[in-house]
């Protein structure tokens, strides 16, 4: 079940690249979307056995993020195929600038968005160091022709700076893999074996080994100061990219460093590595408030918004305890509220024609559904009860108070605060006002329907965890050394 | 021959890197350097000459000296470039900071404690400053194709370390790597003719819209 999760997306997002006939190609792509939510869904009920000799096995960890990536990708996919049909063939005026850009064939981004999909499955499936981050760097590759989608100078740039940053971060976290394999010796480098053993591997190796993975996957997850690809990618992209480059792939990274924190925590580094973490986290959060005040492209102040969530996540765990829940519940907010929110955007500015916040007024009017998925969004995001990112950051809040630690709590809820602030004041100007320039207009259902149902989801969550849900969630605490 | 002089002629290839001026000459140096590391991978595991260890070398050195520059110069001909290398930092700043560069790589390789089975740190001095000089030519070059060289010569670097100090890493791992590398450099080629496409040429400063 496992590889048929990876090679079913792999295989046919291959041969995706040589389908000529348009329709049956976004038939493949929504095909492939429900096929492997249906196995994600069957992984539920009956939890797959290890293959390959422990190298693929679906623990709890790696269930809830294949969760989490299935189910948005389904979502993208609904939302991308009449995108797709609209974009076909057509000259776009660029919102910025104005020129008329043209897209990539539509082959290679239905191929490459297979792909994606399948590197991201085998992220989360794999259990070897190696081949870890054999699959991230493989998510790389699979996505920047994605951001490059719309031909363009700007997307061009966007698509430049991810693939080098990254693809030097991600090397950076090789390094750290080899320096893990110094650290271990002759012990097979496989998480649960690592960490069984872990009396036995060498501690500075380990040490510098666990530095140097932050810092790489910490570079893809976007923890600041490595972010720095992250909101020109998110803005220059396709919006339904950027709710999986958000919601699915920055977990991907944020697995790796988890994994690798479980060993150094199991060998009594967690002091270290937890430190670290807390402070990655802040200075994300940090870096994420001055950027989001007075922000002027409401897709970049969304891209900004990805970093304070990835720092709030690099807290959680980095707290402990009862954080590594929190951490975890705030994954999965966080990824459905973010790719609900990157999808209005685009239906915005698909209206509007604009990234700019100060051109967009009377969201709430002219499109009435996403006008009030864009407040709810907001609500949500910021975390505002009654919805589920509340209830996470309330658990981290929880933990760091729980902790002792008075002074981290005091700086996260300041930034929760002044973020709040910042992006409400965009938001709601957006959402109010009369619009001069746009007629109101009716939406089309594949448009609002996956926003929606991701919102009423986040909904949900804050109101109601249901009880297998709490128990995955636990499992994986458990697994990375919280509660 | 034994693995030191390879190490050695590898600091050659990344300071004559850093003092190069011609594209041509660095994408043949980096060429140079890949076959290099093949048969550093051969030495290293002397004695246990299995064909896993001989496909991961001779795999490596062929994509690193033959499929990597074919892939470049093919790059750097449809571009147009000129064949300069137009750095932001001089060739002898350049040297000069490499010399600094290998000065700090070995008194790391000093402070950090040798696993067993490594003779000598000098291949963790040679890993460091690999890794640095490609770091410094993505940082201090103008030209995109020069920035791939960069993140060539720094995977070099990891490489090199890989080779020396871990024991037994899978095949299949090893392939990966290999695989992820070639797509990578692969995806860039692509990218830099859209580049050169886009602007009529391909200086990095030009990728500079974005920013807050």
């Amino acid at each position: 079940m496992v590889l048929a999760l990876i090679l079913i997306p792999a295989v046919i997002g291959g041969g995706a690249f040589f389908v000529r006939n348009d329709l049956l190609r976004r038939v493949l792509l929504l095909a492939i979307a429900v096929t492997h939510a249906g196995l994600t869904v069957a992984c539920w009920v009956w939890r797959p056995a290890a293959t390959a000799s422990g190298w693929l096995a679906l623990d709890a960890a790696g269930l809830l993020f294949l969760s989490i990536t299935s189910g948005l990708f389904l979502a993208a996919t609904v939302y991308a195929v009449p995108y797709l049909r609209r974009e076909h063939d057509r000259m776009t005026r660029d919102a910025v600038e104005g020129f008329l850009f043209s897209n990539a064939p539509e082959a290679t981004f239905t191929g490459c968005l297979l792909l994606f999909l399948a590197a991201m499955t085998l992220v989360t499936v794999s259990q070897h160091v190696g081949l870890l981050w054999v699959a991230v760097e493989a998510t790389t590759l699979a996505s920047a022709p994605l951001i490059y989608f719309h031909r363009h100078h700007r997307s061009l740039e966007a698509a430049w700076k991810y693939l080098l940053i990254c693809s030097v971060g991600i090397a950076l976290a090789l390094l750290g893999n080899f320096f893990l394999a110094v650290a271990a010796g002759s012990t097979p480098l496989v998480f649960s074996e690592l960490a069984a053993r872990s009396g036995q591997l060498n501690v500075p190796w380990l040490k510098a080994a666990f530095l140097l993975v932050l810092v790489g996957y910490g570079t893809k997850m976007g923890l600041a100061p490595l972010h720095t690809w992250l909101p020109d990618a998110h803005s220059e992209s396709p919006s339904v990219i950027s709710a999986l480059l958000s919601g699915a792939l920055l977990n991907c990274a944020f697995l790796g460093i988890i994994r690798t924190q479980q060993v150094c925590a199991a060998a009594g580094l967690g002091d270290f590595s937890r430190g670290l973490l807390v402070d990655f986290g802040l200075i994300s959060m940090a870096v994420a408030a001055a950027f989001i005040v007075g922000q002027t492209d409401f897709k970049r102040m969304l891209a900004y918004s990805s970093v304070e969530h990835m720092g709030i996540l690099a807290l959680g765990v980095g707290l402990g305890g009862a954080g590594v829940f929190g951490a975890m519940l705030h994954a999965v907010n966080h990824s459905l509220t973010k790719a609900m929110l990157f999808l209005v955007a685009g239906n915005i500015l698909g209206a509007y024609g604009t990234k700019s916040t100060a051109n967009v007024r009377g969201v709430l009017r002219v499109l009435p559904v996403s006008g009030v998925l864009w407040v709810a969004g907001l609500l949500a995001i910021t975390g505002s009860p009654p919805f589920g990112p509340f209830l996470s950051e309330f658990v981290i809040l929880k933990a760091a108070l729980d902790a002792g630690r008075t002074g981290v709590a005091v700086t996260y809820l300041a930034l929760l605060a002044v973020i709040f602030i910042g992006m409400s004041t965009i938001m709601l100007r957006m959402a109010q006002g009369v619009s001069v320039r746009v007629e109101p207009r009716r939406e089309s259902w594949t448009a609002v329907v996956p926003p929606a149902v991701l919102a009423t989801v986040v909904l949900m969550l804050g109101v109601y965890l249901p009880g297998r849900l709490t128990q995955l969630l636990q499992e994986t605490a458990r697994l990375l050394g919280g509660m | 021959m034994t693995p030191d002089i390879i190490l050695i002629l590898v600091v050659l290839t990344n300071l004559r890197l850093l003092g190069a001026s011609r594209i041509g000459a660095s994408v043949r140096t980096v060429a140079v350097q890949g076959i290099l590391l093949g048969l550093l991978a051969l030495l290293a595991h002397h004695g246990e000459s299995s064909s896993s260890v001989w496909l991961v070398a001779v795999g490596g050195a062929v994509l690193k000296g033959v499929v990597f520059p074919w892939l470049l110069f093919r790059a750097l001909r449809s571009a147009e470039v000129e064949r300069e290398v137009e750095p932001f930092v001089g060739p002898i700043a350049s040297l000069l900071a490499g010399v600094a560069a290998l000065g700090v790589s070995l008194w790391l390789a000093q402070r950090l404690p040798l696993p067993e089975g490594a003779h000598s740190s000098v291949l963790v001095a040679v890993a460091l400053f690999s890794i640095l000089v490609g770091l410094f030519l993505i940082v201090a070059r103008k030209k995109a194709i020069s920035q791939v060289l960069g993140f060539l010569v720094m995977e070099n670097g990891i490489y090199t370390f890989g080779v020396g100090l871990v024991r037994e890493s899978p095949l299949l791992v090893e392939l990966g790597v290999m695989l992820d590398v070639f797509v990578a450099v692969f995806v860039m080629g692509i990218a830099l003719f859209h580049i050169s496409r886009e602007f009529d040429h391909i200086d990095t400063h030009e990728l500079t819209t974005l920013k807050d």
